[in-house]
């Protein structure tokens, strides 16, 4: 249990009218593994995901983006992990969800995308066979009825010669192909929710802006939520209406896109804006990196785990766990956990 | 003069079939007709997507690799006309820096024996101490870390120590091949400012391959844009942004997404559609034709464009596009992105 005296405030709450579409709480997540010290890979995250909406989630590797996903889902093995918290979707509780029920809630109302799409489609069958076999289980379609609504699928992703593609293998597709035939599946059942980890990141940047531009005229147009989550402040900036930074297991800083990109409070934050240099700002800005390695964490016991590399440390910061609180000069949904947040004047450009 | 000159460069790798007669059924052109050359104490950016051929000039430079056609001229010297003797000497003042330095490496050589090998190898009398912890102390590591084992650093650290064994025989030369792209952001910037710090103290020349445009722009003063084993435009860095001449620039620069929601939610996106072709089989004409939003119906298709100054132009800044003045002055217009992205187009039978 995390024991943060001041209650953390929830992230994406109260964003939309009505009851969240996915709520987690206090999610915690702890590796066990004999002979080696146990790793708290995510350590309280609580955050709301409202109806129809796209969140971000960033962060170095590491940092417990797609652990947190993973675990929500329940799709982390059990063995050797200890995981507490709760996380309900549309009202149920996910994690303690007999195994079918839950499996019958990821086919059909949450789908995920990974980075590797090779790990998550099947070798053997074709394209085809994967997305019916979606299609039957889960909404009932057969034989040439499920193939032409694959096939539209297939179209509806900028596949072009569908129907032959159908009966293509796996490895038969580019990268950036076989990401549209996942994204392809994760919609065939409308899922009112999906998530997708580090979807471009195996790819090259003009497919990467393909499949990015393709997600946001699927989603950010219908009623599916996303939940985007990457280690590229830029893939976020353009996308998502609420980003969520995490360092080291727990969310860090939490706002709407724009004020997180204009205002940005928490050290880590800015120390990632000021790292990357910009494209369209002059050349010959220096690059100011964030001193140190991930490795250079604390136990968010003791206090705040950037600690060890942030430049506007104070000794309260080392007087106990941050607490998740709202920007006092900000909008009300911009959250940031940080007793010495970066002032106005001292933002990148 | 230029330190380094690249002429008419090919490196094209034959594709066998057959298991006991292997027969050669034809040729991925990996590298097919580079020109480039780099001045003493400049860095020139090799920037591309993947497989366009970017490692293989860089190792093609260092004669790692079997050049097909063309020449390497180094410091006035051609280097394919060197005897093994000579090229020995000769590659002691070029040194390759990698995304991973230290994954070949023996987990039981410890830093410091990392370090003193290429002085060992070019047959520098000991002791190495010094001038180890000289090195350490050029790249911001403590001199502890000599007696200390890769697998114990962060991935940032082993990088610091890849560069320090690349610059312990005072090269000349630095060829980088994806310096940054295996780290986290906030460790790139502390990769990107050494480079930067000990070019300026040690005045090295560099070439710097990488995927990310922002990276190398930032280390660059030159950039060469590859696609399909081909240069298509070479230009000052400063100027890219504002001013890309090549429709491949022009979607690769729109592509990159930037950490500004007010800049995403107005820029303009060319986006191209389907795949880069294969290396083996690079389309005639203009090898970008197949996936250019500027194609026109006469020469794209049938007539290679060559790198040249367009006209009235800055002579230091090169484009390989027929329509390069129509393109930049907007006279010709790109297909619309939502066109080019409605489908895929047909590919031949896979398999
Ligand atoms: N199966 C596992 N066993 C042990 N540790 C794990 C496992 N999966 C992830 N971790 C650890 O949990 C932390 C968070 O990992 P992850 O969520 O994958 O990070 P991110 O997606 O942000 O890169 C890391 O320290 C990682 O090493
Ligand atoms: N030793 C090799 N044998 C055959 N093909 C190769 C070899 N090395 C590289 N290639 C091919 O040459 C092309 C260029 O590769 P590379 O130089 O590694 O590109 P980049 O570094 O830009 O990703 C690719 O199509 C690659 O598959
Ligand atoms: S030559 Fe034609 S196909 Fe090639 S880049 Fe220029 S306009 Fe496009
Ligand atoms: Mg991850
Ligand atoms: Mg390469």
């Amino acid at each position: 249990m995390t024991t943060t005296e001041v209650r953390d405030a929830i992230p994406g709450q109260g964003l939309a009218a009505g009851r969240p579409l996915l709520e987690v709480r206090d999610l915690t997540v702890t590796f066990r593994s004999r002979g080696r010290r146990s790793v708290r890979a995510v350590d309280g995250v609580s955050l709301d995901v409202a109806e129809g909406a796209t969140v971000g989630i960033v962060g170095e590797s590491g940092s417990g983006k797609s652990v947190t996903s993973l675990a929500s889902l329940g799709l982390l093995n059990r063995r050797g992990v200890d995981i507490s918290g709760s996380v309900r979707f549309d009202g149920d509780d996910l994690l303690n969800m007999p195994e079918d029920e839950l499996r019958a809630v990821r086919g059909r109302e949450i789908a995920m995308v990974f980075q590797d799409p090779m790990s998550s489609l099947n070798p053997v069958l074709t394209i085809g066979r994967q997305i019916t076999e979606i299609l039957e289980r889960h909404k009932g379609l057969k034989g040439q009825e499920a193939r032409d609504r694959a096939a539209e699928l297939l179209l509806s992703v900028g596949i072009g010669d569908a129907v032959r593609r159908l009966r293509s293998f796996p490895h038969q597709l580019s990268g950036g192909m076989r990401q549209r035939v996942m994204i392809a599946m994760a919609l065939a059942c409308e899922p009112r929710l999906l998530i997708a980890d580090e979807p471009t990141t195996a790819l090259d940047v003009t497919i990467s802006a393909q499949i990015l531009e393709l997600l946001r005229s699927l989603v950010v147009n219908s009623r599916t939520a996303l939940v985007l989550i990457t280690h590229d402040l830029g893939v976020v900036a353009g996308i998502c209406d609420q980003v969520h930074v995490m360092y080291s297991g727990r969310i860090v800083e939490s706002a709407p896109r724009r004020p997180l990109f204009a205002d940005p409070r928490h050290p880590y934050t800015t120390g990632l804006l000021n790292s990357v240099p910009r494209l369209d700002q002059p050349r010959g800005i220096p690059l100011l990196p964030i001193p140190g390695s991930p490795s250079d964490t604390l136990p968010w016991t003791r206090g705040c785990a950037f600690a060890p590399r942030c430049t506007r440390q104070v000794p309260e910061c080392l007087d106990g766990p941050p607490a998740l609180l709202p920007d006092v000069d900000g909008v009300e949904s911009h959250l940031i956990r940080c007793v010495n947040p970066v002032p106005d004047e001292e933002q990148p450009a | 003069m230029s330190l380094l000159e690249v002429r008419g460069l090919k490196v094209h790798f034959p594709i066998k079939k057959g298991i006991v007669l292997e027969r050669t059924v034809g040729h991925v052109r990996a590298v097919d007709g580079v020109d480039l050359s780099v001045e003493k104490g400049r860095t020139l950016g090799v920037v591309g997507e993947s497989g366009c051929g970017k490692s293989t000039l860089g190792r093609a430079i260092l004669q790692l690799e079997p050049i097909t056609e063309g020449s390497v001229v180094f410091d006035g010297t051609d280097l394919s006309g060197l005897g093994n003797k000579d090229l020995r000497a000769m590659r002691k003042r070029m040194q390759m820096v990698f995304q991973d330095p230290l994954a070949s490496l023996d987990p039981r050589q410890s830093v410091s024996s990392v370090l003193s090998e290429p002085l060992r190898t070019h047959g520098i009398k000991g002791p190495y101490d010094a001038r180890v912890r000289e090195l350490l102390d050029l790249v911001g590591l403590p001199a502890t870390a000599a007696n200390r084992y890769p697998h114990e650093f962060s991935g940032g650290q082993r990088q610091r120590v890849g560069i320090a064994r690349a610059i312990a025989l005072n090269p000349e030369l630095i060829i980088a091949d994806e310096p940054v792209s295996a780290l986290d952001v906030s460790i790139q910037a502390q990769v990107v400012n050494l480079l930067e710090e000990l070019q300026e103290r040690l005045g090295l020349t560099y070439v710097v391959i990488a995927h990310d445009l922002a990276v190398v722009r930032h280390i660059s003063d030159d950039i060469a844009v590859m696609y399909l084993g081909a240069v298509v435009e070479v230009s000052p860095s400063e100027g890219l942004y504002d001013e890309p001449l090549h429709p491949y620039t022009r979607s690769l620069l729109s592509a990159i997404p930037i950490p500004d929601p007010e800049v995403e939610d107005t820029r303009e996106r060319i986006l191209l559609r389907g795949d880069i072709p294969s290396a083996a089989a690079p389309p005639p004409g203009c090898r970008f034709h197949t996936r250019c939003p500027w194609r026109q119906p006469t020469r794209c298709h049938d007539e290679v464009p060559l790198l040249r100054v367009p006209e009235g132009g800055d002579p230091g800044h090169t484009v390989a596009c027929h329509w390069a003045e129509q393109v930049a002055s907007g006279e010709l217009q790109p297909m619309s992105a939502a066109d080019s992205l409605a489908t895929e187009p047909a590919l031949p039978p896979a398999g």
